[in-house]
């Protein structure tokens, strides 16, 4: 399972004034919607009746926090790629790194993603891993059985949704939604204190240029964008209804 | 860095280009005069559209067969890249297939992504292009570094379409090669959750609910609203993912973009993620309880009251009128 750990999005983000990124310094939580692929990933392995789930992350600063939430909720253990090197990685990038994570890691039938993180959302990532890894894969799935070695998942489509079969291994995206995340139990957050977590750097996975140095990228202007105005603000006394309607009205919409 | 020529990654539905090709094909005439729509399918029914909207020639790999897209589509491009036939640019529709496409591609040319975009340009600093962040109180503007052919996705309705008035393109085939292990996924049915009335992203008036509702039955009010107004009932993110209404229905970042003429948020605080996919609406009418919600920076009219109470209330009178 690829988790991000993402600066908790209850507190304002904000930009680095020199490198314009995203400023990830503070306390890094497990982004909200990753909670739902650990939660397949463990369902998938009780109904398998074998197997573990491995969590996989990739951060600048060494930041474990999110990966122990993920640990807590019965993930077995985790391997996170840190390298200061690897501050500005693109999207591209950030997939090599965690797909030699994967590799590092031994042969995993199933590789699970959010299908875009609630901090960068560039939404590639998932896709660009099953392509460096040779895999076939479903992403955006809302609904995922595995029988037999085969993987069959309700992908979601613009008119409504598809069914899709495919061999493992291979690697799926996950919609918030698709599970109940459960809650780390007292025991659970207890038992993820002792779980292992290597950590690897981006020239131990063989990964280069990393960073900015590899973006293909660069930011050449952050401006305000035109703020919407705000209108009238009434409270509801019992008729605020008839305002509504005059409103419409007015508009020609009724 | 000039841009000599583009693709438009394209799709059709219902026999038909779809908006979003339409408006990227619209915005890629405005780059260069080569214009090419790469068709993941069989395109002989909708070359006089495209070539109509700009596409001066059309690639189209013909029936897929099953295979997903994703790693269809890109394998397909790379062959006719690699043939010799190179872009300066790919525009992407940031939806589905166009994201898995073009994930894909990046891995197999080595390239890097800019996803989410609003604007494109070709200027002093090369190919630069804008999104929208912090809920779109931000653009940021990037430029791509290396060699082309640079990838970029763009949300829906970031252009007007707009007929050029061309002739039908001439359809050239760009055969899917063997896929190997990445093309083993196969769609086995296709299921359509198609509404009545308008289509979110297309009606006039939308109505859209959230967690203020309180509870899934409630969510009738809104689709009762919607259909007086003759418009499409949406959702916030949190009702959907709290299974109340399909994700079909759901309005923002990680759901459909919509314009209407009047977006009314009932029971919606205004979460970035909410306000990213509204706050392009002409008129914005909000009713939530807590006046602090953040929807009220956006409104034009702001109701702070209780979405059962006024909801019911604003029908009654709606049928009363006829």
């Amino acid at each position: 399972m690829c988790v991000k750990q993402i600066p908790d999005p209850a507190t304002p983000g904000a930009l680095d004034g020199s490198t314009h990124a995203l400023k990830r310094d503070g306390k890094l939580i497990l982004d909200e919607s990753d909670a739902y692929g650990v939660e397949m990933a463990l369902q998938l392995v009780t109904t398998a009746g074998s197997g573990e789930v491995s969590i996989v992350s990739m951060a600048p600063n060494g930041e474990m926090s999110g990966m122990r939430t993920a640990l807590a909720m019965g993930a077995a253990k985790g391997v996170l790629v840190s390298d200061p090197a690897l501050a500005g990685s693109d999207a591209l990038t950030t997939a090599k790194v965690l797909a030699a994570a994967i590799q590092k890691m031994g042969a995993a039938d199933l590789i699970i993603a959010a299908t875009e993180s609630s901090d960068g959302y560039t939404g590639t990532v998932p896709e660009q891993i099953a392509e460096v890894l040779g895999l076939p894969s479903v992403t955006f799935a809302k609904k995922v059985e595995i029988s037999n070695g085969v993987l069959k998942a309700d992908r979601q489509s613009e008119a409504g949704y598809d069914e899709v079969e495919c061999p493992l291994p291979a690697l799926i995206s996950v919609t918030a939604g698709v599970v109940e995340p459960r809650y780390p139990s007292f025991k659970g957050i207890m038992a993820a204190k002792a779980k292992p977590i290597e950590t690897f750097t981006a020239s131990d996975l063989g990964v280069s240029p990393a960073g900015w140095a590899g973006a293909g990228q660069k930011i050449v202007s952050v401006a305000q964008a035109e703020a919407r105005q705000a209108g009238e603000v009434i409270e509801d006394d019992g008729t605020a209804f008839n305002k509504i309607v005059s409103f419409l009205e007015n508009l020609k919409v009724i | 860095m000039a841009i000599n020529s583009v693709w438009v990654f394209s799709q059709a539905a219902g026999g038909a280009p779809t908006t979003g090709t339409l408006e990227l094909l619209t915005k890629a005439r405005s780059l260069t005069s080569n214009v090419v729509a790469f068709v993941g399918g069989d395109a002989s029914a909708i070359a006089g559209v495209l070539g109509e909207y700009g596409a001066t020639k059309v690639y189209a790999t013909g029936d897929l067969a099953g295979k997903l897209p994703g790693p269809a589509v890109s394998a397909a491009m790379k062959a006719v890249i690699d043939g010799g036939d190179s872009p300066s640019v790919i525009l992407f529709p940031q939806n589905y297939e166009g994201r898995d496409t073009m994930s894909r591609l990046s891995v197999k040319l080595n390239r890097t992504v800019l996803t989410n975009n609003i604007d494109i340009a070709d200027s002093a600093d090369g190919v630069v292009a804008t999104t929208p962040i912090f809920g779109g109180n931000s653009l940021v503007t990037a430029a791509f570094t290396g060699e082309g052919p640079h990838l970029v996705s763009f949300r829906p309705k970031s252009f007007a379409a707009e007929s050029a008035g061309g002739s039908a393109a001439a359809v050239v085939a760009a055969a899917v090669p063997e896929l190997g292990t990445t093309g083993t996924a196969k769609v086995l049915a296709v299921h359509l959750e198609e509404s009545s009335g308008p289509k979110l992203d297309e009606a006039a008036v939308v109505v859209s609910g959230g967690r203020g509702l309180g509870e899934a039955s409630s969510y009738s009010l809104v689709e009762d609203l919607a259909k007086l107004l003759k418009g499409a009932p949406g959702a916030s993110r949190a009702i959907v993912d709290a299974g109340w209404v399909p994700y079909s229905y759901q309005v923002g970042q990680t759901g459909k973009v919509v314009k209407p003429a009047v977006y009314i948020a009932a029971g919606i605080s205004g979460a970035t993620q909410h306000m990213v996919g509204m706050k392009g609406s002409k008129t914005i009418i909000a009713i939530n309880k807590d006046k602090e919600a953040p929807i009220f920076g956006v409104a034009d009219l702001g109701i702070v009251g209780d979405v059962h109470k006024v909801l019911p209330q604003l029908i009654e009178l709606l049928k009363s009128r006829g």
